[in-house]
Formats: C-alpha cells, structure tokens, sequence
C-alpha cells in the first residue's frame, strides 16, 4: 500500500509546504504518491517528479481545480483515496479546509496538524494552544493527516524525475465558485519559512511606526511578523499574525518587538531555535518564552539594533 | 431564513491549563469554563443577520455534559431564541460532534450553519468541514466577512497569503475567524430573558447516532521547557550573544 500526499501550488509551482509534508510522510512509509490537482499546473506536476522520496506524481488538470474549492478537492483526493493507507497534506488554509472534508467521507477521524511521526499509526499534535502535547494513535484503516509544516525539514530535490500519471478531473461540484483573491506581496521571505522573524506588537504604536520593524527585518533579511493586537489595531495586514490563529513559525531567530506575550502567541513562536524579546514592561510573559531578554524603550532600542547590525 | 450555531464549551481561554499528574488529559474540575472564542463570534453573526432581516429564526446546539447548559444560556443572552442540548458524558471528537449534528441539521432544517473555524482546547479545525462533507454542502472556513443574498452566501476566508472570496450555493456551512466581528458583552437583563427561552434534550443514542471513535489519546505530556531567560543590559551585548552563543546571526 502507497501514502498519498496532497501537494499544494498555485498552478505555477510547489509551495514549499509540500516538501516539508513528503518529509512527513517518509516517516510513515515507502511509495509516496503525489497528487497535484490544478488548472494548466504541468509545470507543478514536473517540479513535483523531481521530488526526492517521490515515486509518482498523479496530474489531475481541469479548469473546476483551479482554485483548490474543498468541495472539489476532496471529491479528487476520494476519486483515488481507497488505494492509500494515509493521505497528507500540509496544515495551511486550504490543507485544513479540504482534508477533514475527506475524512468525514470516509467515515475516518482525521489528526490535525502532526509535530512528530511516532510510528505509522501513532503521531504527536499540539493541543490548547501548545501548551500540551497529545499523542494519538489512530486505528482507522485510512489515516488523515494534516501535517505542522515548521515541524518537518522539507524534502530535497532530486536531478532524475519519476513518472507523472495524468489521472480523470472530477467534475465541478457546481455548490460554489471563486470570486476573487487579494494577496498581499511582499518582497521578503515568507514568513512560514524565514530562517529569521521581526515581529511587532501593540507597543509599536502606529502604522507608520511599524516601518522600524520592517528596516530591521531588511537589515537581517527577515520575514515580518505581528501579533494579533497589532493586527487588530491596522498596523499590518492579517496575513502577518502570528499565533494560534494567525501563522506557526519555527525559525532560527524570532524577535519579538513590544509584544507582552499572550499565550495564544507564543503557541506560535515556541519551537522556534532562539527568540529574542524587547519590550519596556519587565514583567512582560513574552520574557518567560524568550532566550534573550532587553527592557527598555523600542523607539532607541531597534535603531541601536540596526546600527549595530552594519 | 434559519440558522443553527453549534457552540462548545471549553476551559477558559486566559486559564494556564494543568496537564493531569497521570497524564491522561488536562484538568478541567475546578476550572473555569467559557464558550468556545470562535464559537461566540459565529452566534454574534447568527445575531446580526437576524437584525439585518436576513434570519428569521436561531438555533444555538452543544453536544457534551449537562453544565454546557451554561454556554447554551450565554449563546441565547447574546441572541439565539432557542437551543438543544446533545447530551452526553463520552469525550467526543470532531467526527462524532459532526454525526450528531448532521442529525440536528435534518430534522430543523436550517439554511446556514454557522460554527468557529476551531476549539481553543483539541485545535482540531474539522468539525464545520466535516459536517458539510456529511451533509453534501458547500463550505468556507475562516470566514471574516459574510453577506447573504438571493439564496447565496458571499463570503471573505482569511487565507495564508491573504483573502480570498467565494460565493456559496445555499444551505452552507460556514466557520468563523476572529475577524468576523466583535461579540457584544452579555447584558444582565438578556441573561434573565435566556432563562425563560427553551432548551431541549436529547442523546446521541436518541438521535442514533454512534461517538464511538478509532482515535485514541495515549497521552498528554508538557511541551519541552526552555531554558530560563538571560536578561541583556544593552544592545551591544545582545548581538554579542546572538553572533556568538546562539549563533543565529
């Protein structure tokens, strides 16, 4: 029996959270299969052959997958899902949509967000807000899982390709459409995947205030980040909140900039390998999740940071 | 129109929770219980679609132990006219929560769902999805804005790389994200008026639905503990240590 992974792309090619989830997979078996369900995505389908650990690439290609509708998507992932004994995919938005849809059509629980491959029925997850950890062993003949990208190296590529088996498009579900997507571009790495984060709290104070945050981003070459009042409070766009509901980061250095530390947001820095906190409120609990620690004022604080980094 | 709310009720979201000695679980007697963050959003939308003319009826469920009476007494404070209480002492998943209220969904017949998009205590983010795939709906997750006309629902998700809207053919299932709006604060007054509205009663094994699960939890344990934090006097110091200790810079 094979393991299904669902790749994830926008037509054009992998998103990196597809490496991170074959990873995943090769820690509960041999002969993963890749599904890459899309509109026009051959060139997905091709970077996804030179997958190392892959052994074949299932292409559905139809206008009604263009946008990844989970009606849609979880009808083609079930069109082939009896052949596998676990299907992945990665716990981004449209990963989390899809795959519980999936499960419940195979009458099957599905084990949200993996942080660690025990064996090949028993995995370790995060539960309230990180501050647990469950391990849960599933006895279901299909095992669902939704994978914490931050918790896997991603896979490497690989110069030889394997096949790439173009499979039958389901049809459109006709339940719902795609309307429009605002995407907020950014010229810096993107924040689940930077080696390093700046983020910015409330204590940054203003919108234009943030673009000190941003200069020490640069400076480092950084992905910015926010917590959850910075965002509330129209500093920075929501894409940007870290935390239990926003983005989970595991980067090598997470610098944490006038955020008090509410738990919901340190569930998503946590297992990052060295954070750093400036905040002027000593008593602040970000301090009691960061590595380092400096009180004082911002304002003179990151600007000092940003000489020194010269 | 109808709309159904399932809410659940969980350990307070500002509790420092407590890993039981065990490790079986995490304590919950003596803990303050409140309703699910998400779920309070998804009835304050319930609400102010029935404001709008939009909703005609709404109907708060939860599915657990006799005290989630409590949060279906909040859920109807806040607006729902009336709820149903699934009640049970077996410790439900997602999956069985989802059996359960495709049951409710057939016999009320609502035209919308609305759910949070996940519980701050299992983070599980499937119950919505499931009981749409149960139910052959359509559904969005992570809704931030929601506007319903002729027979659709029109709805913003947060995504990963920003927003994205779709249009939803009606019944839908829908789950809410923190932005979807601002709960209003539960009124004494509406408190004593959710007294008098009606609860009902039943069972899984009424509605002939199984909780069984083939998911079992072989422990709860403490995320690994960091090492204390080193305070640092001054800038200078602090890339110091950055270049040479963590070497991360």
């Amino acid at each position: 029996m094979s393991i299904l992974v669902i790749a994830e792309h926008d037509n054009q090619s992998l998103k990196n959270s597809t490496f991170n989830t074959v990873s995943a997979a090769l820690l509960c078996g041999q002969d993963i299969h890749l599904l890459v369900a899309g509109c026009q995505c051959k060139s997905v389908a091709e970077e996804a052959s030179k997958v190392s650990g892959v052994s074949k690439v299932l292409m559905a290609d139809a206008a009604s997958l263009e946008h990844a509708l989970p009606e849609n998507m979880a009808r083609q992932i079930l069109a082939i899902a009896a052949a596998y004994t676990h299907i992945l995919a990665p716990a981004t938005s449209s990963g989390k949509a899809v795959m519980p849809r999936v499960a419940a059509c195979l009458d099957v629980g599905q084990i949200s967000e993996i942080t660690r491959v025990i064996s090949e029925d028993t995995f370790e997850r995060p539960i309230y807000a990180g501050n647990a950890i469950a391990t849960v062993q599933s006895e279901d003949t299909i095992k669902v899982l939704t994978v914490r990208t931050t918790a896997f190296p991603p896979a490497e590529k690989s110069d030889s390709a394997v096949p790439v088996e173009n499979i039958a498009a389901v049809a459109d579900s006709g339940k719902s459409s795609y309307v429009s997507s605002r995407t907020d571009k950014s010229s810096r790495p993107e924040l689940s995947s930077a080696k390093i984060v700046v983020s910015g709290g409330q204590g940054v104070g203003s919108a234009e205030n943030f673009r000190l945050i941003e200069q020490l981003a640069d400076k480092l070459g950084a992905a910015v980040g926010a917590s959850r009042a910075a965002v509330d409070a129209g500093y920075v766009p929501n894409d940007l909140q870290v935390g239990q509901t926003g983005k989970i980061v595991a980067p090598d250095l997470y610098i944490a900039v006038g955020i008090s530390g509410a738990i919901q947001h340190v569930a998503g820095i946590k297992d990052s390998r060295t954070i750093v906190a400036i905040n002027q409120d000593p008593d602040a609990p970000i301090f009691l999740a960061a590595d380092y620690g400096i009180v004082g004022d911002l304002n003179e604080l990151v600007p000092q940071l940003i000489a020194a980094l010269d | 129109m109808k709309i159904l709310v399932p809410v659940k009720r969980v350990v307070d979201y500002n509790v420092r929770i407590r890993i039981k000695p065990d490790g079986s679980g995490v304590e919950t007697d003596n803990v303050k219980m409140s309703m699910n963050p998400f779920d309070e959003i998804a009835i304050e939308e319930a609400v102010r679609q029935k404001e709008a003319g939009v909703a005609t009826e709404i109907i708060a469920v939860s599915c657990g132990v006799e005290k989630s009476q409590d949060i279906l007494r909040t859920a109807m404070a806040i607006g729902a006219d009336r709820s149903i209480l699934v009640r049970t002492e077996a410790g439900l998943q997602p999956l069985a929560v989802a059996r359960i209220l495709k049951k409710i969904v057939e016999k009320e017949q609502p035209d919308l769902v609305i759910l949070g998009k996940q519980a701050i205590d299992d983070d599980a983010n499937q119950t919505g999805q499931m009981l749409a795939a149960m139910l052959d709906w359509p559904q969005a997750t992570s809704v931030s804005e929601l506007a319903i006309e002729n027979g659709k629902a029109l709805v913003t998700r947060e995504i990963d790389d920003g927003q994205e809207t779709l249009s939803l053919q009606l019944p839908a299932v829908v789950t809410a994200d923190l932005r979807l709006n601002e709960p209003r604060y539960v009124t004494l007054p509406n408190m004593m008026k959710a007294r008098k509205k009606p609860v009902e009663t039943t069972s899984p094994e009424e509605l002939g639905v199984s909780v069984d699960s083939r998911l079992k939890t072989l422990k709860v344990t403490e995320p690994a503990a960091r090492s204390e934090v080193q305070m640092v006097p001054d800038i200078a110091t602090l890339v110091s240590r950055l270049k040479n200790e963590a070497k991360v810079i």
